[in-house]
């Protein structure tokens, strides 16, 4: 215990006598918030809805028709009653639900004029103007079909709804990939890096000739980097609570059990990382490259995964901050619980058990 | 006299290649063993494999009483280590460096207190002991190296090329450390390739290609090769070596 103290407190003195470590442990997060602040548009295909048909008549059953044959939808569910529609939002089926009233196409018919209710899912701000702006589109494409002769008599008002997020704030979106990033890229970058330098400087050598365990010299170097990444997650909450007014509307404490989960995760990583690298350059292209180009590209916070080609569908399911980023937006912007992401947690926890086990067969106890 | 580490028959292989041969030899207790070598003669991986960082591929030995093979861990409690790469943090203070290796060796908070008053004035570096290591100057840190080698007062020390790179006033000084530490009680196993450094051993051994070509008293070295200096001696000896330096 005493010999873990010791350790743990010369890891924290080289952390803060280290600038370059200290911009990127606390100069990272301001500038991701800032730069990905400005969200990216992409185009979307293939978008799984759901149907609500209360009119069962030939302009409901037209307009479903239409929206069956855009490429950009797919009807996932057709639901019987509007109240089914919460649920399949929350299980996270669908990014999107229409729904007709009763009397659709006699409204249109006898008054000119009837109405349709689009949902969206608008913790994906973009994803969700996206969406229903196609929906639009059809709509109003139907309507001219009706009146073909330029006069429009007919008009069908989509009555616009955006779930989680109302007025379609960009923060919704890029705070969970944010926090995903930072944490994994301060974990697996600064933990991977502290145990090569070890090696490179030849520290290391006089560290296995000590008797200190190998585990400890493990464990010491991730407490520090755990305790530093509690403090960036506590600056990005309180960033996007009172500087971007995101609150959290789950559990805190579930929001910070699985963020530690994260952060354990990105620890094993870095650890593994540290056996099969030599230089602290090649540990840290090694970071980036594992790390930060898959949790920006494939964690489905920069671009739509449903968008992707197969391959990179089926490739993202390894990237762990896909799995963290869809915990995050389930606990801090839907406000679910445990129940709702138990898959989620099993498989980081899958992961890191198996980077765990990798990374201490490799660790080298005797230097060959 | 009490014998502190015993080689027999000692032997490291790394696929086809010995590095080292069936070595064998006794290292008694206060003694200062040299150990010497050109580069690439087998020095460091005999060393490493006394100090448990490397198994050997045969043979036995035993350091501090404990063998190599199965009771590495007694062997780490029991001995200290440097290495030719430098290897305090140089991002810590001297102070701090002290203190970290004191810690890890399992010193109690008083112990370290003292040592690092006890180093600190053995080394007069008074003034610097809360500048980082990196300030100072090559000789003060192999000093200091050396000292914190030896912090948990260890049975063995070994000390791997030492004095590379260190001028030749610095090294009369880190020796004069090694004599101090040697009096009290500390074995001292050193590798070098200063010739002019084996005159300061007790006994002196001579690596050739993985095997000891010959081992004793710098003066019964000299003595039976009928030479008058162990830079002649051991040129004799290099001059079998069919293996090329790396």
């Amino acid at each position: 215990m005493k010999q873990l103290l010791s350790f743990v407190k010369k890891e924290f003195y080289q952390v803060f006598r280290d600038p370059k470590t200290l911009v990127m442990l606390f100069g990272l997060p301001v500038v991701q918030i800032v730069l990905f602040g400005f969200a990216l548009t992409n185009e979307l295909k293939n978008a799984n809805i759901a149907v609500v048909d209360n009119a069962k008549d030939q302009a409901s059953q037209q307009i479903i028709n239409k929206i069956a044959g855009s490429e950009f939808f797919n009807i996932q569910k057709v639901l019987t009653s509007s109240s089914e529609i919460d649920a399949a939002f929350k299980e996270g089926k669908i990014k999107l639900a229409v729904v007709f009233p009763v009397n659709f196409y006699n409204d249109l018919m006898h008054t000119n004029k009837a109405s349709i209710q689009v949902i969206a899912d608008a913790s994906d701000p973009n994803t969700a103007t996206q969406l229903t702006n196609y929906i639009n589109t059809i709509v109003s494409d139907y309507q001219s079909q009706l009146s073909p002769n330029s006069s429009v008599p007919y008009t069908i008002i989509p009555e616009v709804r955006m779930l989680y997020n109302p007025d379609l704030k960009g923060a919704p979106n890029f705070v969970p990939g944010v926090m995903a990033m930072v944490l994994l890229l301060v974990c697996v970058m600064m933990t991977s890096v502290s145990i090569v330098r070890e090696k490179e400087l030849g520290t290391m050598e006089i560290l296995l000739v000590s008797p200190v365990k190998p585990l400890m010299v493990i464990v010491a170097k991730a407490i520090p980097y755990l305790i530093l990444s509690w403090i960036n997650l506590a600056a990005i909450l309180l960033l996007s609570v009172y500087a971007l007014d995101l609150p959290i509307k789950g559990s805190l404490f579930l929001l910070v059990a699985e963020s530690t989960l994260l952060i354990i995760t990105a620890l094993s990583l870095g650890l593994y990382i540290s056996t099969v690298t030599k230089s602290q350059q090649a540990a840290m292209f090694a970071s980036m490259l594992g790390m930060m180009l898959p949790t920006m590209l494939l964690s489905g916070y920069m671009f739509p995964i449903e968008n992707m080609p197969v391959v990179l569908q089926v490739l993202s399911n390894i990237v762990p901050a896909k799995w963290y980023y869809i915990i995050v937006k389930d606990v801090m912007l839907k406000g679910l619980g445990f129940s709702a992401i138990w898959k989620e947690t099993l498989i980081l926890m899958g992961m890191t058990a198996f980077f765990i086990v990798v990374a201490l067969r490799n660790f080298k106890i005797r230097l060959e | 006299m009490e014998t502190v580490i015993k080689a027999n028959k000692l032997t490291k292989r790394f696929g086809d290649f010995v590095a080292v041969d069936e070595i064998t030899f006794d290292v008694y207790k206060g003694e200062i063993f040299g150990f010497l070598g050109a580069n690439g003669a087998g020095k460091t991986t005999a060393m490493r494999m006394l100090c448990g960082l490397s198994t050997p591929t045969s043979g036995e030995a035993t350091v501090a009483g404990f063998d190599v093979f199965t009771q590495p861990e007694e062997i780490k409690k029991n001995i200290g280590y440097m290495s030719q790469k430098f290897s305090l943090y140089e991002d810590l203070s001297v102070l701090e460096n002290i203190e970290f290796y004191g810690g890890i060796y399992g010193l109690s908070r008083s112990e370290i207190r003292e040592k690092n008053k006890e180093l600190i004035s053995k080394l007069g570096l008074e003034k610097e002991a809360n500048n980082l290591v990196r300030s100072l100057p090559l000789g003060w840190k192999q000093k200091l190296s050396f000292l914190v080698a030896i912090v948990h007062q260890p049975k063995i020390v070994f000390l791997d090329e030492p004095t590379g790179g260190v001028d030749p006033y610095m090294r009369r000084e880190f020796w004069d450390l090694i004599y101090d530490a040697a009096d009290k009680g500390i074995t001292i196993f050193v590798t070098t390739h200063y010739l002019d450094e084996a005159e300061y051993c007790n006994r002196v051994t001579i690596m050739v290609d993985g095997k000891i070509e010959a081992l004793d008293s710098p003066g019964g070295l000299r003595q039976k090769f009928g030479v008058a200096s162990m830079d002649e001696v051991f040129y004799k000896l290099a001059r079998q070596a069919k293996r090329s330096a790396d």
